[in-house]
């Protein structure tokens, strides 16, 4: 008698049903489709959804079915030349409303959809897009901040009436990157007096004084651990700035992320124009500060539509009440250092750091209008996309909005908080803020565009192998192993159903490596029943009874399992970590194909066996 | 042990043409390394290489290869890196030779890597593979007690490598990042089945810690040949199935796997196994016994 635990049976039972449920959807493929949404993000009801699909039965264009999903308006083609008609008609008719993108949409049935099950996302080499690789000059971000010290030093000096021959910013130390300020004292200077003048403007940096012929030189270094901390504050915000441009394109699902030490990858699936897509990420969106016009009522220039001469009306966009600002700008984006979320006596705060010459700007300011009110002003450029004479013309518009508004509490410079804020708000305004500039110049450094006929052709040679490699590991395993064979067949099954849940659970994007990366699972779990088999048939030729031999089998092949398994798994997880594109995602597919294995042929094959040969009590033979 | 040695004399012979070609001929290192362009492309006619060729020259590319992939419609074309110019500028260039050559060109798909993403590659590839086998070497000498062994599978995997970066210098195929990643799964693979091996080694030290090494290594390498030549067998089939019908991108990836897998099966039965014996690996160092009696005369 083979006996197996009964919760192990239904723990299998379960695995599977929800395995079975989640790669449902990667069954029924994709079409073409447009996604529409608003260019203001405001989500698209069902009426807009109808008069945009009215507008395509007008101009005859067929369509083979429509939805909305989370605000966007999704309409499916039965082919790319009624999709791409269907783009240049809605960019004619609604005049950048709506911002279209080429998408791929899955023809998951309706009620899976309602249970929030989706396929797993086609990578860029196999829907076709573009790729675009940056990099961030982190040199000259830690070299601005350090800029900024070096201004506020030679300021506290003059003050302090010291005389310096000169201040600069230098490289000491063996790093990579800027590190030092570096000034020069006149050589009557007090040392003393101008090392306790610049404690507080050089806070933080390690000040030595070292003499040379010309006089005493203090050097400022900065510590490592705030240079990585600038670097990757410069790297993160970056990424959030090019984000924010990218959600401006429309694209669906788009994939911004850190490549490596100073490199962000962008991805834009179904975008065929990279000048186009380049263009409107490198496009530079600014702030400014800006004072409040108390003495003239904004609510009446807005109904009157006179705006007082120097000023210009807008609407605050946290509130919406219109606003009057002075024209005079105090400090634009390009002056913010940081801005993050903090904490005040009154409630959650936004902390602004601006450069030092911004700082002066705003003491001078701040000095005299205490009590009023200033605003921030969003300055971004979007491309609007429409059609002139029949040919597509982009354009660029410039909009400006004040996102925040608020009354000056005191004097201040280049440190200052923004109050009165909920912890949400602050949390926005503090992206808000960041987001409008870039904090160090990208490059682009690289850029793969692949067309979307190339995409279908990967799709089929990647489905193809699979297939044929699959139909001729089954043939051979029954062929080979008999009875046993095909409950190898069956677990191999049930390990690619497992591992397409797993990859669609994580929306892990699927590419033609990853593709690979099934292929060669197959090979990994195929290896593990082989294991099994050889040891059950090792212990059948000793001459012991055939389900003592099962027995045996599964147990001593099972540290095998194991340790040949987690050193395999090993390799993976390194690639995983170290790997970018599509090594990850081979990885990936690779480390989760290793444990659906390890369960399929441990768990699923032994419960399989044991349903087919426990129960009898005698057993002649076994079919291996 | 005759066929001990003549796998020996075949890896040592193989290991020494491979670093000869890889220090004489050298990889042929696809863009992902070097920087470069290289770009696809259907013509609405059969194209004409040369005429594509001359408005390459003529835009400035002067060494451009040019070449046809699966019909005479669709075209490749690569290009050495241009360490002035900048994405962009490189894009719009080769876009406009092409069109010029056939305005009806379409379907372009393009990669361009700049100059100064290649050379930190190489080094996150160093050392991806130091921590692998790094980290392999620790897993091994915990399971198995004895670091005796954890050298003898990194010696062995050494090997699978350096056949496969071998091959890519004698054929010259384009090694890209899909290779690189190629390798490190054959790192892997022959792990898997080296770790196999020892697994075998070891229960046949517990079963009788009085036989010889050699003839424990003997025995349990015969136990698992049967395993082990089924699972390449069938290894085999789904690379070969990638190798042929996945397509030109993963092809070079599924030629390292092949070439891997195949000098994995040897490297794993023959060398690593005897590496460990080389270093004088007993049953002792598998199951410390001393300590063993040492805890049992404890109160």
């Amino acid at each position: 008698m083979l006996e197996y635990a009964r919760w192990k049976y239904i723990l299998i039972a379960v695995v599977l049903a929800v395995a079975i449920l989640f790669a449902l959807p990667n069954v029924f493929g994709n079409a073409p489709a447009l996604q529409l949404a608003h260019a203001d993000h405001s989500p698209v009801t069902a009426a807009q959804a109808d008069s945009v699909v009215a507008y395509l039965r007008s101009q005859k264009i067929p369509y083979r079915g429509f939805y909305v999903q989370n605000g966007r308006l999704l309409v499916r083609f039965s082919d790319v030349k009624d999709q791409l008609r269907a783009h240049d008609a809605i960019d004619a008719k609604y005049q950048g409303a709506y911002i279209s993108a080429l998408a791929l949409m899955p023809l998951t049935p309706a009620w899976l959809r309602d249970l929030g099950l989706k396929p797993m996302p086609l990578g860029l080499d196999l829907q076709g897009g573009l790729d675009l690789l940056y990099q961030v000059d982190v040199k000259s971000a830690v070299s601005e901040l350090l800029q900024t010290y070096s201004q506020d030093a030679g300021r506290a000096l003059a003050e302090a009436g010291i005389p310096t021959g000169g201040i600069s910013v230098v490289t000491t130390g063996g790093s990579s990157v800027p590190n030092t300020v570096r000034i020069v004292l006149a050589p009557k200077a007090d040392v003393t007096v101008a090392q306790k003048a610049l404690t507080r403007p050089l806070q933080g940096l390690t000040i030595t004084a070292l003499s040379s012929p010309s006089g005493t030189v203090l050097e400022a270094v900065m510590p490592q651990a705030q240079l990585r901390l600038r670097e990757n504050y410069a790297i993160e915000q970056s990424i959030t700035t090019l984000r924010n441009r990218v959600n401006q394109l429309g694209v669906s699902e788009p994939i911004v992320q850190r490549q490596g030490n100073d490199r962000i990858d962008v991805q834009l699936p179904g975008i065929q124009n990279p000048a186009e897509a380049a263009n409107l990420l490198g496009q530079v969106a600014t702030l400014q500060f800006r004072l409040n016009d108390m003495e003239n009522n904004p609510l009446e220039a807005e109904q009157t539509g006179n705006v007082p001469l120097g000023d210009q009306l807008f609407t605050d966009t946290s509130s919406g009440f219109p606003v009057l600002l002075k024209r005079e700008v105090i400090a634009t984006g390009d002056q913010l250092t940081d801005a993050t979320v903090g904490e005040s006596t009154q409630g959650p705060a936004v902390n602004i750091t601006l450069d030092s010459r911004a700082g002066e700007n705003m003491l001078r300011t701040t000095k005299a209008n205490v009590g009023k009110q200033m605003g921030v002003v969003l300055i971004t450029k979007h491309s609007v996309t429409s059609v002139v004479n029949g040919k597509k013309v982009i354009r660029y518009v410039t909009k400006e909005k004040v996102i925040n508004d608020a009354t000056i509490q005191g004097v201040f410079s280049d440190r200052f908080q923004i109050t009165g804020l909920t912890l949400g708000e602050a949390q926005d305004l503090a992206i808000l803020l960041r987001s409008g500039s870039l904090p160090a110049p990208i490059a682009q450094v690289g850029e793969q565009i692949i067309g979307p006929s190339l995409g279908r052709q990967n799709i089929k040679w990647g489905i193809t192998a699979l297939v044929i490699g699959m139909v001729g590991v089954l043939a051979f395993m029954a062929i080979y192993y008999k009875v046993f064979g095909l409950v190898a067949d069956l677990v191999l099954i049930a390990n690619v159903v497992l591992l397409a849940a797993l990859l669609s659970m994580m929306h892990a994007s699927l590419s033609l490596p990853g593709i690979a990366g099934i292929i060669l699972t197959v090979g990994i779990a195929v290896d593990a029943n082989v294991l099994i088999y050889e040891r059950v048939r090792e212990e059948l030729r000793k001459g012991v009874s055939p389900q003592a031999a099962i027995r045996a089998g599964f147990e001593k092949a099972f540290s095998a399992i194991l340790d040949s398994n987690i050193t395999t798994g090993i390799a993976g997880l390194v690639l995983w970590i170290f790997g970018t594109g599509a090594i990850r995602g081979f990885a990936v597919v690779l480390v989760l194909g290793i444990a659906t294995s390890m369960f399929t042929s441990l768990m699923g094959s032994r419960a399989l066996v044991t349903l087919m040969y426990g129960g009898r009590k005698k057993l002649a033979r076994l079919h291996i | 042990m005759a066929t001990r040695k003549l796998w020996y004399g075949l890896s040592i012979v193989l290991m020494i043409a491979s670093l000869t070609l890889l220090f004489t001929r050298g990889l042929n290192f696809a863009i992902d390394f070097t920087g470069g362009v290289s770009a696809q492309a259907s013509f609405p006619v059969a194209a004409d290489l040369s005429a594509v060729r001359a408005r390459l020259a003529a835009a400035g590319f002067h060494d451009a290869v040019v070449e046809y992939v699966g019909s005479s419609r669709q075209i490749a074309v690569r290009l050495p890196p241009e360490p002035g110019l900048k994405v962009d500028q490189l894009r719009a260039r080769v876009d406009a030779a092409l069109k010029a050559a056939n305005p009806g060109v379409s379907g372009l798909s393009l990669s361009v890597v700049g100059p100064q993403v290649g050379s930190q590659l190489e080094t996150s590839a160093m050392w991806a593979l130091a921590g692998t086998l790094a980290l392999i070497f620790m897993y091994i000498a915990w399971r198995f007690h004895t670091w005796r062994l954890s050298l003898g599978a990194i010696l062995a995997v050494m090997h699978d490598p350096i056949l496969v970066l071998g091959f890519f210098a004698a054929t010259q195929m384009s090694f890209n990042l899909n290779v690189v990643a190629a390798v490190l799964a054959v790192i892997g693979y022959s792990l898997n089945d080296t770790v196999v091996v020892f697994d075998r080694i070891r229960e046949r030290f517990e079963g009788n810690r009085r036989l010889a090494p050699e003839v424990v290594l003997d025995q349990a390498i015969n136990q698992t040949l049967s395993r082990t030549i089924m699972t390449k067998v069938v290894t085999s089939i789904v690379v070969v199935a990638l190798l042929v019908l996945g397509g030109p991108v993963l092809r070079g990836f599924s030629a390292a796997l092949l070439i891997g897998i195949l000098a994995g099966t040897y490297s794993s039965i023959y060398i690593s196994s005897s590496i460990a014996l080389q270093c004088g690996l007993t049953a002792e160092h598998i199951f410390p016994t001393v300590r063993k009696t040492a805890a049992d005369h404890l109160p």
